[in-house]
């Protein structure tokens, strides 16, 4: 999983196996512990631990002060963590389920995103929002949602999804020391999942894109847990003699344009793959990014993307992994666009 | 036959007769079973999702509807399987729905927290907090204009009285004299959240003081109670004199979701209002008075019991919706 993870931990600091939760929590930790102007908002984050545990017990060491419970009043509470982050705080403020931001897209893409500009650069607003997201969970169509994009259309605003759980820490800490407002799509299926963490403080830049996988044939680009099931499928791929590289965006607002480029440049053929809907989507940009550059160039087969369904996220549970990319329908297009030749 | 009554007769002793009334203790087994069904098919892994289950709250309920006939309207909330009953649902379609089969309300889409009955005037439970409000005070926007008669009833809890549309949509249905009753199910908690810890006012009711309706607190685990203030509200709104705010005490014995570790409060504290069992004082009162006997209640308690086993086989044989239709139903006529 390191392989050009562009982590900036130290070769020498020790790493143990974490649960993305519990990495995501040790960077909150950490970052209490070493700056006074760090505050945690949102919803049960306190005695409950967070509606997925991810604050857990941090009240419990740092107090009602700093990992403060607000009311359910998404929009006035990311407007408070706004407010308070153009003033000297440095707020991590969580949306119980990133469904919710929608309450809150006054303050997010109004506020937050264009103040600085609006104001001729006379603030920052230094705020993180974890923004817990995804489906297959059996949550139905108003807690399931995939919103990253829509996010990362706004300028102003910086998007990452961390997809393991040495980037979500990573990740967590850059966003802290990033002056703008970062938006942490944290996917809800990736909070058990197990891996290696280096111990301490470290930078995941945002901007960098991952390649997982190394391919000649294809490129898969994929985000947050999708990378999962392209890793899933390169493998079987491999026993076909089809050998996929696999690209996790990482952040999708930048998008590490060489990182993609420089692969389908490789490898000539381009499959995205993404939870959130299909149509207008991270999957359009990266497209485009590629059509409109010497990359297109290089292209072997029709550029194929694979997203969300057009439809909202559904409860039965058949319904609800037809509705997103699952392993199978990734084999399947790569099987067909590795055979392609334009 | 008012004037035949003691002094002291329950509101609801009076105001409706013992067919209501054992109906009305029916419905609030039917909505104790229910839950009961529904929690039991989730650990054996029949229901796959979470639940909010409103153990506790049904007089809560079964009371605010008293006063509503068949068009009228309600919107609920992800506490909202028995505000569902309430509003007389089947309960076999409601399990369907919670097996995620065709033949549940909303053909195995919505699950739990969608649950809804339109034909019965229940317009939907809600998967965000106060996102009924607005859409009540639409529904009585309808049935002004259109003239119908027909009043909606909002249910909502405590939690939701901190959210923007709460405060929105109260203004607007006041300023425009809908016919609406805001029903705050005032369970103590927003998830782990107390009121006092989220909210500046002692009474939700005394909010109602900031839109100019009245405003009432009442004992939500008391049937009686809670069906003479919805009375009075349904009354003044079929009258065209505008909205109120009906505020319920209650509590939920369960945890918030099947992912709750009950941190926030003690044990003596559920303890405590389960010994105030809403179901257990409207039986007693309806024995006190002389409109059931042990033996009827008993009877009306197996007959809910059977009900909900049988829902429980009708949903388990049910066909699963076809994944090939994943799409349908995002628009009225599907578009490509
Ligand atoms: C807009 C929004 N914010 C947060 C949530 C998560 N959530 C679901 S129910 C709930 C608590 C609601 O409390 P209350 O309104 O008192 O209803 P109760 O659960 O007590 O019946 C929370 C925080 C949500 N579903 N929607
Ligand atoms: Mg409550």
């Amino acid at each position: 999983m390191n392989m050009d993870a562009g982590t900036l931990a130290r070769p020498e600091q020790e790493t143990r196996e974490l649960s993305y939760a519990e990495a995501i929590r040790e960077a909150m930790d950490i970052a209490l512990a070493a700056d006074e102007r760090v505050v945690l908002m949102g919803e049960d984050i306190g005695v409950y631990g967070g509606a997925f545990q991810v604050t857990g017990d941090l009240v419990h060491k740092y107090g009602t002060d700093r990992v403060i419970d607000t009311p359910i009043s998404e929009l006035g509470g990311a407007g408070v963590a706004v407010g308070a982050a153009m003033t000297g705080l440095r707020p991590i403020f969580e949306f119980q389920f990133s469904d919710f931001a929608t309450l809150a897209m006054e303050q997010i893409v109004n506020q937050a995103a264009k103040v600085r500009y609006m104001l001729g650069g006379a603030v920052s607003v230094p705020v993180v929002m974890r923004m817990p997201a995804g489906s297959g969970t059996g949550a139905a169509a108003q807690h399931s949602q995939s919103l990253e994009a829509w996010f990362a259309h706004v300028p102003g605003l910086k998007v990452v999804q961390p997809s393991t759980p040495e980037d979500a820490k990573g990740l967590l800490l850059a966003a802290l020391e990033d002056p703008d407002p970062v938006l942490i799509f944290e996917h809800k299926l990736l909070y058990k999942m197990k891996g290696e963490v280096p111990a301490g403080h470290y930078l995941t830049p945002i901007g960098k894109a991952a390649i997982r996988r190394k391919g000649t044939d294809l490129t898969i680009v994929a985000t947050s847990i999708m990378v999962h099931k392209a890793l899933e499928a390169a493998q079987t791929l491999a026993g076909e003699g089809i050998e996929a590289e696999v690209v996790d965006l990482r952040t999708i607002r930048p998008i590490d344009r060489e990182t993609v480029l420089g692969s389908v440049r490789k490898t000539s053929r381009l499959l995205c793959v993404y939870e959130g809907v299909k149509t207008l989507g991270i999957g359009a940009e990266i497209s485009a990014m590629v059509a409109e550059s010497d990359a297109f160039d290089y292209l072997d087969a029709p550029i194929v993307r694979l997203g969300g369904a057009e439809c909202p996220i559904p409860y039965n549970p058949d319904l609800e992994r037809a509705a997103v990319p699952q392993v199978p329908d990734i084999l399947q297009a790569a099987r067909a666009l590795a055979g392609e030749r334009v | 036959m008012p004037d035949l009554l003691p002094e002291n007769t329950p509101f609801a002793i009076a105001r409706y007769t013992p067919d209501e009334l054992k109906a009305a203790l029916r419905k609030m087994y039917l909505i104790r079973k229910f839950e009961e069904g529904a929690e039991e098919s989730y650990t054996r892994g029949l229901i796959h999702g979470t639940m909010h289950l409103s153990i506790g709250q049904e007089a809560s309920a079964v009371g605010a509807c008293m006063a509503l006939g068949d068009a009228d309207k309600i919107t609920s909330t992800h506490r909202g399987h028995g505000h569902c009953v309430a509003k007389g649902a089947d309960v076999s379609r409601m399990f369907a729905e919670f097996f995620g089969k065709e033949s549940g309300y909303c053909r195995g889409r919505g699950g739990s927290m969608h649950i809804a009955d339109v034909e019965k005037g229940n317009l939907g439970a809600n998967g965000i907090v106060g996102g009924g409000l607005p859409i009540a005070v639409g529904a009585a926007l309808s049935a002004k204009r259109l003239g119908t008669g027909a009043v909606t009833v909002c249910f909502f809890g405590d939690g939701a009285n901190n959210e923007g549309a709460f405060h929105e949509a109260l203004n607007m249905a006041a300023i425009w004299k809908l016919p609406v009753v805001f029903v705050c199910e005032n369970n103590k908690y927003g998830m782990s959240t107390s009121t006092e810890r989220s909210t500046a006012v002692r009474r939700i009711a005394t909010r109602a003081d900031a839109y100019a309706m009245p405003g009432v607190t009442v004992d939500g685990n008391d049937f009686s109670a809670v069906s003479e203030a919805m009375d009075a509200a349904v009354a003044r709104a079929r009258a065209g004199e505008g909205p109120s705010l009906v505020e319920s005490m209650t509590y939920r014995w369960r945890g918030h979701s099947k992912s709750d570790r009950n941190r926030y409060r003690s044990k003596e504290e559920i303890a405590d209002w389960m010994a105030r069992d809403p179901i257990t004082r409207m039986a007693d009162m309806l024995v006190e008075h002389g409109i059931a006997t042990r033996e009827e209640i008993a009877g009306l308690e197996a007959g809910a019991d059977r009900e909900i086993a049988e829902a429980i086989e009708f949903a388990k044989t049910g066909e699963n919706p076809k994944v090939a239709e994943v799409t349908r139903d995002v628009y009225t006529e599907a578009v490509q």
